[in-house]
């Protein structure tokens, strides 16, 4: 998997991780990759409905010492 | 416009005395549709936040303007941001100061009765998780049932009425909520009581709450004596109070009856359950009036926003105590159970004294509805 770019919201709190991803992924290419990393519990749920909303796909998510890795292939 | 921010105690007199409200809630559609803020005339929207990111012009249509709007989500932070966004459109809204997980904590204590020589019980009604917990007050002293976990406010509570927590119950080992009880009594110097058959895994020390045991209450002795009545677990212990309240634990509700399966072993506590509903509680005054400790849904409630019912009443129109045929009522409580509260197995094993999560952890695992009952 080719990342184009990575999203530091470690610390973010509710509904920052969502904005910044958002605006992250206004800024790469359909096809593109964009590895949000977050430390939001929240995030959990809300980053693959946002996802599946705009219609992108969730190439891999998972969980590594309490942090939160998403993979997010653009639409 | 302004953006007002409201207490969760705001949103429960909203409930208790009726009012209408207009909630927009920007949860997950997953979240809003397994548990949200019930209210009988609140109405509801429910958009997830991050589809409002571009504006929130689409949904201005479908916000009335004649009447209050909430907006809450699980924390606060995005019914802030969609609160200020509508703000800017020109509407006047409120949001919920820490959200659902305020909601869920959140405790109103009400008045249920005056009892003789100036004594007082008290049920404290947790909206947000239909948990209901109870303190009866006589001439000094008080005796605590079912507490939830935010110990400061029954240890506050009882500050403020001058009187000193003597005995703490809990009815069972609960499943669906985080109970307060032995910390209580820690604090307090009160006794803790538990049914011994729900404590066999439990690793602190405890005061047996048998069939039959008897305390008094201040020097008037307004009595609390216990019931055993198994089914929802297998120590499940009803208290009467003063011979005119029952308190019936996760046995018996409003409109629904206790399930028995919380604790892995419904084919076995079917039975119990059955001889309890239809037998031992048989043998009981009609008149005496039920305070059980949960609500699952708000029509529960009464006018003054209390929980209870005369078990009279109940025989008649609680559809769990009228089932008639056995098999009928085994696969009632058996068979298509709904979902288990969240957490629930683990939630038993801080009630046990396994595990110690800290607050953050506590609040995560009691995310949700109760789930004790089966209608």
């Amino acid at each position: 998997m080719k990342i184009t770019k990575t999203l530091d919201a470690k610390g973010l709190a509710c509904p920052m991780p969502i904005v910044k991803t958002k605006k992250a992924m206004d800024t790469i290419n359909s096809g593109e990759v964009l590895e949000v990393v977050a430390t939001d519990k929240g995030a959990l749920s809300d980053i693959p409905a946002w996802a599946k909303s705009g219609g992108h796909t969730i190439l891999e998510q998972k969980t590594e010492d309490d942090l939160l890795y998403f993979y997010i292939q653009k639409a | 416009m302004t953006v007002n921010k409201w207490t969760a105690a705001t949103v429960a007199r909203k409930v208790i005395d009726n009012e209408e409200l207009f909630i927009l809630d920007v949860r997950n559609a997953d979240a809003f549709e397994d548990w949200k803020i019930d209210g009988h005339k609140f109405e509801y929207l429910n958009i997830p936040y991050f589809e409002l990111l571009d504006g929130v012009e689409e949904i201005l249509p479908k916000i009335p303007t004649d009447k209050e709007v909430l907006v809450v989500c699980a924390k606060e932070g995005s019914s802030v941001m969609v609160a200020e966004m509508l703000s800017e459109a020109g509407r006047e809204v409120a949001y919920l100061e820490g959200g659902m997980k305020s909601w869920s904590s959140y405790l109103e204590p009400i008045k249920v009765a005056d009892l003789p020589n100036g004594g007082e019980l008290y049920q404290f009604v947790r909206l947000g998780k239909g948990c209901l917990s109870y303190m009866v007050i006589s001439e000094g002293e008080a005796a605590i049932i079912d507490a939830v976990r935010f110990t400061d406010i029954f240890t506050n509570f009882a500050k403020d009425k001058g009187v000193e927590i003597k005995h703490v119950f809990d009815t069972h080992l609960h499943a669906d909520h985080i109970s307060g009880g032995r910390h209580i009594a820690a604090e307090t110097g009160a006794t803790y009581y538990l049914p011994p058959k729900d404590a066999t895994e439990v690793v602190f020390d405890y005061t047996p709450l048998n069939d039959g045991l008897n305390v008094k209450i201040g020097s008037s002795q307004i009595d609390v004596n216990a019931l055993y009545s198994p089914g929802h677990t297998i120590g499940s212990t009803s208290f009467v109070i003063d011979n005119q309240y029952l308190l019936t634990g996760d046995i018996l509700f409003i409109d629904s009856i206790g399930r028995p399966d919380l604790a892995g072993l419904a084919e076995d506590w079917v039975g119990d359950l059955r001889e309890t509903l239809y037998t031992r509680y048989r043998e009981l005054a009609e008149d005496l009036v039920v305070l059980p400790a949960h609500f699952m849904i708000i029509d529960e409630l009464n006018e003054d926003g209390t929980v209870a019912k005369r078990l009279g009443d109940l025989f008649k129109e609680n559809h769990g105590l009228n089932i008639e045929d056995e098999d009928e009522f085994r696969s009632t409580v058996t068979d298509n159970l709904p979902p288990q509260p969240n957490a629930y197995e683990q939630i038993r094993q801080v009630n046990m004294g396994k595990i110690t999560p800290d607050n953050d952890e506590q609040t995560e695992m009691e995310i949700g509805p109760n789930r004790c009952a089966v209608r």
